[in-house]
């Protein structure tokens, strides 16, 4: 019962992310809103439950092979990407490098800056 | 018992859910113990293996995508659920997310600046077409958000889909060399910027491969890339006069 629990919550505050999406007409996805609604109750909450623990840690350890379906996607489009092949390839790898270095970075420098601050006052 | 019958059987199978959804289980396993095999290289990651491997599959028994992602979908449909219960880690962390909201508002916005400018610079160097160019633009945002930004701005959005699945899987592979390379020890950090640059695909890598904490970070990060793209690259490419 405790996985039936678990994922009926999950999927309720998905349905209610994606009523959120449709009638606010935003452009963001259902469950990323469904994600900031279920936070907000588990923070007025204040613990996990049991149940949703269990079904929700069950479905983020196979996270990566939910992703496998929409990934075969890319045969679909072999024929536009390898029209731009090389234009795409170079700018996917140098822009992605960039990202990574440039955020990893900004975020580790201001986060020491921090630290130091806060135990040097 | 007559063999005549083996390939009819196969006629009917391939286009029954059930071929795709075995498929995809059989090719990850397979693909997760060639990674363990391998050493667990990054640049073998179970997904893009996996991915490799049904597209082959696919390519040989003629099964087009449409009729495969009739059975897959059914693994497809989780991803909804999975993105709800990122709330769950990012609520395990939260006094850590509390302690460093600014560092994370103020590398949210630097990274995105970096993807969206660098991706646009650098495609409009070498001549892209306007479209892949407005395409690609988004390719860092977890692929719902992205196809909707890509038709917003002029691109086109199954496109943009099959972008931002690369660059997943770029990120994962670069991502945790780029890390090591820069001495970047601090879960957070690392996570973050998996969950940024390489959106859902990087928050599963982070939680296969770099725990918890780090997998919180990713999902907060790729969240809030979402949003903040969203609203930043319509602006960006008006800037830019594109």
């Amino acid at each position: 019962m405790p996985l039936i629990v678990g994922m009926s919550l999950l999927l309720g505050c998905q349905f209610i992310g994606e009523l959120l999406a449709r009638g606010l007409a935003v452009p963001v996805p259902g469950p990323v809103l469904g994600m900031l609604v279920l936070l907000l109750a588990l923070m007025i909450h204040g613990r996990v439950p049991s149940a949703l623990r269990h079904s929700g840690e069950g479905l983020l350890r196979y996270l990566t092979l939910l992703f496998v379906p929409a990934g075969v996607g890319v045969m679909v489009h072999a024929q536009l990407i390898m029209a731009d092949l090389w234009v795409i390839g170079v700018t996917l790898v140098v822009s992605t490098a960039l990202t990574l270095a440039v955020t990893a970075k900004v975020m580790s420098w201001l986060s020491q800056r921090r630290l130091r601050r806060g135990t040097g006052a | 018992m007559n063999i005549v019958a083996l390939d009819q059987l196969w006629v009917y199978l391939s286009g029954h859910p059930l071929v795709s959804l075995l498929a995809t289980l059989v090719a990850f396993i397979t693909a997760s113990w060639l990674n363990r095999k391998m050493g667990g290289t990054p640049l073998l990651h179970p997904v893009i293996l996996s991915i490799a491997l049904l597209i082959g599959f696919l390519l040989l028994a003629g099964i087009d995508y449409s009729t495969y992602f009739e059975g897959a979908q059914f693994i497809h449909f989780l991803l909804g659920p999975a993105t709800v219960a990122l709330a769950i880690p990012l609520y395990d962390h939260l006094e850590r997310v509390r302690a460093m909201l600014m560092p994370i508002l103020l590398a949210c916005c630097a990274g995105i600046v970096t993807a969206v400018g660098s991706t646009i610079g650098l495609a409009a160097l070498m001549g892209a077409a306007p479209e892949t160019l407005l395409s690609l633009a988004p390719r860092s945002v977890t692929s719902p958000i992205a196809m909707g930004i890509a038709e917003q701005v002029g691109g086109i959005p199954s496109l943009a889909a099959g972008l931002v699945l690369l660059t997943g899987s770029v990120g994962c592979a670069l991502g945790p060399w780029i890390l090591r390379l820069m001495r970047i020890e601090d879960p957070s950090v690392q996570g973050f910027t998996m969950g940024l640059a390489a959106h859902g695909f990087g928050t599963a890598h982070c939680f296969a491969s770099m725990g918890a904490m780090a997998g919180a970070f990713a999902g907060l990060g790729m969240a809030l890339t979402g949003l903040l793209t969203a609203f930043l690259l319509p602006l960006m490419t008006t800037l830019l006069g594109l």
